[in-house]
């Protein structure tokens, strides 16, 4: 492990960032989702919540062709971004955690939504009877009863996103200190020759990476379970 | 005073309820599906009405025709559940707060101590609700209730999910409960229950008032 080569760090480092970032961002727009899917009846929910999972049954390739079509440089999205605000997807790093937190929004979405609906709602009735309007309702006993799913939710999230491939190098393409994640550096690297070893190595480390994730994404399961039952 | 006239179709079920009670203690009696919890809702403003009218104190609450509905955290109405409904992920003393907190009332720690005293919370301040017998749990309801400052205290058979000893530990908090003088609606099934703390009784019958009146109709 510790001739990791600078090249081989900046990958890890990237990917992290990218998917962090991809994390942050997705989970107020994840929360927000959960609660409606959970929560409310509307016209066209079942549509939506098609849309939202299907990044998860599409090519990834698919989902990033269409990412670049709507938030590349000539995009309908991309181009007014960068036009007004100056902000650019397209062979970026920005672009790698906008695939990355697409691709992982299902899989972040999910847990939330189901702690969401865990939560009775009978002590949400409890909570209106005692003063509290909606949104403090929301935040003072939907959201801290859903906490570790939230958590949970995010960590899936997370390592969806850091190993998320397709999506990402079709949008933002492979390039090395900018869009070059470690999936990306792996693929670049087994198709070279002699890079075999430090495929090897980024391997362990994106094994190690997703191990940590799901085995926290356990155990916050299980403080939901004991959190709901008040102990 | 309360005034309720209110219809309201759920399911299969029709629930058709007038009445008005100056009394101290609203007694609602009837036999379970008689429709007491959905009305005890609505005057909560948890359930809207199909159709009518629901005020306290000369201010409406429900008014279908007008298309009021005061949601439940406008009402001011204090309500205590069957089944307690602490919150679990808060201790005693932040369930007991979480009402002063919502209405962003300043703390009051008299009326805070009186409380806690006349229920005798007090030595259960620092524990979490899954940590209490269903009595204390019923009793820390209760307290959280009050100290909302309510103006109308609803309470939905609050021993029924008791045993008989656990009923007679809550019992004597309910009479004071009572003569602490804030208006109260008292959902029960058990006449006896009734014959203690009730003031006025409207009894119900499949969803519709069959009488009303002084504790004397509950012999009738």
């Amino acid at each position: 492990m510790a001739d990791i080569t600078p090249t081989e760090w900046t990958a890890i480092l990237l990917s992290l960032r990218v998917a962090v970032i991809a994390t942050l961002v997705a989970t107020p727009f994840g929360i927000a989702l959960a609660w409606l899917l959970a929560r409310r009846d509307f016209w066209g929910k079942s549509i939506l919540d098609a849309l939202v999972h299907l990044p998860l049954v599409l090519p990834p390739v698919v989902t990033g062709y269409l990412l670049l079509l709507t938030f590349g440089r000539r995009g309908l999205v991309g181009a007014w971004l960068a036009d007004h605000l100056g902000i650019v997807f397209a062979f970026r790093w920005t672009g790698a955690a906008l695939a990355c937190g697409v691709m992982s929004f299902p899989l972040l979405v999910r847990p939330i939504r189901l702690s969401i609906e865990a939560v009775d709602r009978r002590l949400e009735q409890a909570a209106s009877t005692l003063g509290a309007a909606p949104w403090r309702v929301f935040a003072t006993v939907t959201l801290p009863l859903a906490l570790p799913g939230i958590l949970a939710g995010m960590v899936l999230g997370f390592a969806k996103a850091i190993g998320e491939f397709g999506a990402t190098i079709t949008f933002v393409s492979n390039i090395p200190g900018e869009t070059q994640t470690i999936s990306s550096a792996i693929y670049a690297l087994i198709s070279t020759p002699d890079g075999d070893a430090a495929a090897g190595r980024l391997v362990l480390i994106s094994i190690a990476i997703a191990f940590a994730a799901l085995i926290g994404a356990e155990w916050f399961a299980r403080r939901a379970t004991r959190r709901l039952h008040g102990n | 005073m309360l005034q309720v006239d209110v219809r309201k179709q759920l399911g299969e079920f029709s629930l058709e309820a007038a009445f008005q009670s100056e009394g101290r203690v609203t007694g609602l009696f009837g036999a379970s599906g008689a429709g007491k919890t959905s009305l005890v809702n609505m005057i909560a403003g948890l359930l809207s009405p199909d159709r009518g009218t629901i005020a306290l104190d000369g201010e409406v609450l429900d008014d279908t025709s007008a298309g009021i509905h005061v949601p439940p955290h406008r009402r001011r109405i204090g309500y205590v559940f069957q089944d307690a409904r602490l919150f679990p992920h808060l201790d005693v003393r932040q369930n007991l707060d979480y009402g002063r907190r919502m209405n962003g009332v300043a703390s009051d720690p008299a009326q805070h101590r009186r409380v806690t005293d006349l229920l005798d919370i007090g030595d259960l301040l620092d524990r979490r609700p899954g940590k209490l017998s269903g009595g204390e749990r019923q009793r820390v309801a209760l307290g959280r209730a009050l100290l909302s400052k309510p103006r109308l205290l609803l309470l939905d058979e609050p021993m029924g999910s008791l045993d008989e000893g656990r009923k007679v530990e809550i019992l004597p908090y309910l009479v004071r409960l009572r003569d602490e003088g804030i208006p109260m609606v008292y959902v029960s099934h058990d006449a006896a229950e009734l014959r203690q703390l009730a003031t006025q009784i409207v009894m119900l019958q499949r969803g519709r008032v069959t009488s009303f009146g002084g504790v004397k109709v509950l012999s009738g």
